[in-house]
């Protein structure tokens, strides 16, 4: 099937399988490798991305449905010179170890944040990110990290 | 001044700049012009003789390239998977080995197990053709419980018994006769429940063969790709290790289950060549379920003997281990050289014996994950340390100090075959002590009690043996391999400097704490190191990352890289000051002659050594690029004292912790903030052990737990956050005085844990993983 999708602010015009996954045609199709798939059940939280605005596992889009909508990965929201706030708190927090939750964990935290409205407290951030899985970090930095960039993003 | 990127810095990593970014390049980011795709066929049975293989409508899949049986591979001189570690029986026999065909020939032996790989051009194909498969098997009874594993039917035709060893270590008469004068003896049977590593990172490969070459690559997510390449070379029979090339780049965690060499990335080298195409293999979460290598497994009975003050006079220990199906690659010596020796933990007990009889079951093959053998060992001592205390009536932190080794006592040796440099165990217990305001701990138990819950609190003071190891101690046991490193810098003409080094990373920062060493030794900024890693092209032939070696030993070997380039930097800039060699002086990225004011600096000398103008040709070779091999004399024993406190809803079973504190030891730090991540992560999986996390299969030998629907995996929600802190006696016998923290939250929290869990409901034990369920009926006992 024919889908046009914007992603990252650039419209893509694609031809995909019916049955292609969002979090397929982002890593090999686009070359967007930075949503990684962990598991096969929506369960680990690694390939979370933002669809209009609202963080979904992209594991669990078929392709199709993301036609029309604006996606943005975490090759989108910020770069090394120019890092978004939870970007740069979780460097800061030491909030990842081997990388590989962390792009989905960073997706899955703004949204948390953004729906919040800036009222997050510790349990609010270990509630909101029950989906997202991590095997390094026993947690304690990345609730940190959000903490943080909660305040961050607040004064942005 | 102190070097703000140098030791003891918590200097920021320079690995986030791309994991952040999305940037990182894991395995499965990689891809092959020209690429095809593997899909294991797996057997749906537990245990069951393959007597064919109908492989027609496969191959007449649209797309599908080709499908490779046990057989092909056999047939094309392809071997066996070996275990590198030889444990011998108190007999004195070696142990006995089952065959390990990469792929099933004609009989499996745990679901999950491959019988065969499908190619295909797409990976859609593939799959397709892999259920075109039609195989005929004949099912036999699974052995699957433990327990009677020995006497249950034989799985392997050469193993009987099921028994690959039945090992002992220590002096079973003084212990005997430590125990025939016993005031007290506590005993308990205890259950070290199944682990499934559960790296998010799934295990992958790409391998792609040159036949203009006849140079073999594999991309493969493993944690010493040396050891991969060795074992594919030497033992399977790819092809010589100088034509193959094995590259572990951005790897998701391992936790030991990624140091193992596996069916899938063998097969997908073999099938490379075979094919002369690039073949690629990315594990689905339901296959690292089923087919990456397990942890922990034992069953135990543990006594401990006693005098009347609580002095421990003998602890006596055996215990059966769970091998899984077939010996994964060290697996024989994780429940006995990593288990057995840890038995004195940090006590003086003097007589200790242990029997490990290791068997096989029709399930995945178990061997190391965090901590290997050390958590289950400090589960065991910790456990019946803590039993003792309550059954004597003697204050568990007040027992534990009275057996304490003291500092004056090191080296220590122990009844079971260590020698502990150094270590201040009270420091640490008195610390995390502290922090845990255990002497509040009554009042809060008693507000607890009169809102209805039940509070307790435990301890754990582990040790564990690290920075694996010494390679004539570790050969004479067993081992296949040497255990030293290697670390080469290389400085550029510029004055820059890259260091490459056999460890590898795949979480633990060596870009960053390896880049301070450097900025630290060398005094060249922190920003103009690169540290590379993973590449059997790029380093010598090194052992890689496990055992919390990789600062100690790889570590190590870069310092002996770096004084040897100090040493020539001052030849080199005694000729150039025209002074004598044993004047000059090297500090803060500055070559000095002693009593003059003439100084050159690290950038110049190393501009010299490219540009020889002003240099001595006749006396030293051009360059400044040094590389060391380190063997360390010992192991490191990292140690420290952990304390969980918890509250329990005896209505609902769910155990809250309402405090966790870890106090431990390491030696030096090189960057504080880097260890407590690793120490948080430990103690997540620990705790996971404790409270959540259990790999269960039934009675047919199918994975019930087989998916993070079913396998409770420690989530944001589930854990505290926690108190972690050090005290620090320095490593006395490497040069930068480390000991390693890699595995330490996962050996020492799950006793803690389980200790207050029995201590709060007032039971003797309660089986792992304490689920509310578990606990809630332990409760109305």
């Amino acid at each position: 099937m024919e889908i046009s999708i914007t992603v990252n602010g650039r419209s893509e015009a694609l031809d995909v399988p019916d049955n292609a996954l969002l979090a397929d045609v982002l890593r090999e199709r686009l070359g967007l490798t930075g949503t990684h798939v962990g598991c096969d059940t929506s369960q680990c939280g690694a390939c979370v991305v933002h669809m209009d605005g609202a963080a979904v596992k992209s594991c669990t889009v078929l392709a199709g449905q993301a036609n029309g909508a604006e996606v943005t990965t975490i090759e989108g929201i910020g770069n090394p010179d120019n890092l978004h706030p939870m970007q740069a708190a979780f460097r800061e927090n030491h909030a990842l170890q081997c990388g590989f939750c962390t792009p989905g964990m960073i997706m899955s935290a703004i949204d948390l944040v953004q729906k919040a409205d800036g009222q997050l407290d510790e349990g609010d951030v270990r509630d909101g990110l029950e989906g997202n899985l991590c095997r390094c970090t026993g947690y304690h930095n990345i609730v940190k990290a959000v903490l943080a960039a909660q305040d961050d993003m607040k004064s942005a | 001044m102190a070097n703000e990127t140098g030791i003891g810095a918590a200097v920021k990593r320079k690995e986030d700049a791309r994991f952040i970014t999305g940037t990182g390049r894991y395995t499965d980011d990689i891809g092959a012009h020209g690429q095809t795709y593997a899909v294991f066929a797996r057997s749906p049975h537990a245990r069951a003789k393959l007597n064919g293989l109908d492989a027609s409508a496969a191959l007449a899949t649209e797309g599908v390239v080709a499908v490779f049986t046990g057989a092909d591979l056999q047939a094309d001189g392809i071997g066996d998977l070996p275990c590198g570690w030889t444990v011998h029986s108190k007999d004195g026999e070696p142990m006995v080995v089952p065959a390990h065909p990469p792929i099933a020939v004609d009989k499996v032996n745990y679901v999950g197990e491959p019988y065969a790989v499908v190619i295909g051009e797409s990976l859609e194909a593939a799959k397709n053709g892999a259920e075109a498969l039609e195989a005929d098997f004949e099912e036999l009874p699974a052995v699957v419980d433990l327990a009677s594993a020995a006497s249950a039917d034989q799985i392997h035709e050469n193993v009987p018994n099921n028994q690959t060893y039945d090992w002992e270590l220590g002096d079973k008469a003084a212990t005997d006769a430590a125990f025939a004068q016993a005031h007290h003896v506590s005993s308990l049977e205890i259950v070290n429940n199944r682990l499934i590593p559960n790296a998010i990172e799934p295990r992958a490969a790409l391998g792609e063969y040159d036949a203009a070459s006849g140079l073999y690559t594999l991309h493969t997510t493993s944690q010493n790709p040396h050891l991969e390449r060795l074992v594919l070379a030497a033992f399977v029979q790819i092809a010589p290790e100088a034509r193959l090339r094995v590259i572990s780049p951005d790897v998701g965690g391992g936790f030991g289950s990624k140091i193992f060499v596996y069916a899938e990335e063998t097969a997908v080298i073999w099938a490379a060549g075979k094919l002369r195409r690039p073949v690629k293999w990315r594990a689905e979460r339901s296959e690292s379920f089923l087919a990456d290598a397990h942890g922990r497994d034992h069953v135990t009975k543990a006594e401990l003997a006693l005098a009347e003050d609580g002095t421990f006079l003998g602890l006596r220990v055996k215990t059966l281990a769970n091998m899984g199906a077939y010996l994964s690659t060290f697996a024989s010596s994780v429940p006995t050289y990593l288990y057995g020796t840890l038995m004195a933990g940090q006590y003086k007990t003097p007589a200790i014996y242990v029997e490990v009889q290791s068997l096989f079951t029709n399930t995945a093959p178990v061997d190391a994950y965090r901590g290997a053998g050390r958590p289950e060992a400090t589960y065991v001592v910790e456990r019946i340390v803590e039993t003792a205390a309550r059954e004597m009536g003697i204050d568990a932190a007040e027992l534990r100090r009275r057996n304490f080794i003291a500092p004056s006592d090191f080296p220590y040796e122990t009844p079971v075959a260590l020698t502990y440099d150094t270590g201040d165990y009270e420091a640490s217990l008195a610390k995390a002590l502290e922090h845990a305001d255990y002497a509040g701990f009554g009042a809060r138990k008693a507000a607890s009690e009169a809102a209805g819950k039940k509070r307790g609190i435990g301890f754990s003071c582990y040790i564990e043996a690290c920075g694996l190891a010494p390679s004539q101690v570790a050969i004479s046991l067993g081992a296949g391999v040497g255990l030293f490193e290697v670390g080469e810098v290389r400085v550029d003409v510029t004055g820059s400097v890259t260091v490459v080094t056999g460890s590898h990373s795949h979480g633990q920062s060596h870009e960053t704490t390896f880049a301070q060493i450097i900025s630290e030794k060398l005094g060249v900024p922190f920003e103009n190191v690169t540290v590379l890693h993973g590449d059997t092209g790029r380093s010598d032939y090194a052992l890689g990352t496990y055992g919390s070696r990789s600062l100690a030993v790889g570590g190590s070997a870069l310092i002996k890289a770096i004084d040897k380039i100090i040493a020539k930097g001052k030849k080199i800039a005694a000729h150039m000051l025209e002074a004598q060699e044993e004047q000059v002086d090297f500090a803060d990225g500055t070559f000095t002659v002693a009593d003059s004011n003439q100084s050159l600096t690290f950038p110049e000398v190393a501009f010299a050594a490219y540009v020889p103008a002003n240099y001595p040709l006749e006396e030293l070779e051009p360059g400044l690029s040094e590389k060391a091999f380190y063997d360390p004399p010992n192991f490191t024993y990292p140690a420290g004292a952990h304390i969980c406190e918890v509250e329990i809803d005896p209505a609902t079973g769910v155990v809250d912790i309402t405090s966790f504190v870890a106090v431990d030891d390491f030696g030096h730090i090189v960057n504080p903030m880097i260890v407590e991540g690793q120490v948080h992560g430990g103690l997540a999986q620990g705790i996971g052990q404790a409270l959540l996390e259990h790999g269960v299969y039934d009675e047919t030998g199918q994975l019930v737990s087989g998916s993070y629907m079913d396998y409770t995996m420690p989530r944001a929600d589930d854990l505290p956050s926690f108190t972690v802190d050090t005290t620090v006696t320095p490593c006395t016998h490497n040069p930068l005085g480390v000991k390693g923290c890699g595995e330490a939250g996962a050996i020492g929290s799950t006793a803690a844990v389980m200790n207050a869990v029995t201590n709060a409901l007032g039971v003797a034990s309660v089986p792992m993983p304490a689920t509310p369920e578990t606990v809630w009926r332990a409760a109305q006992a």
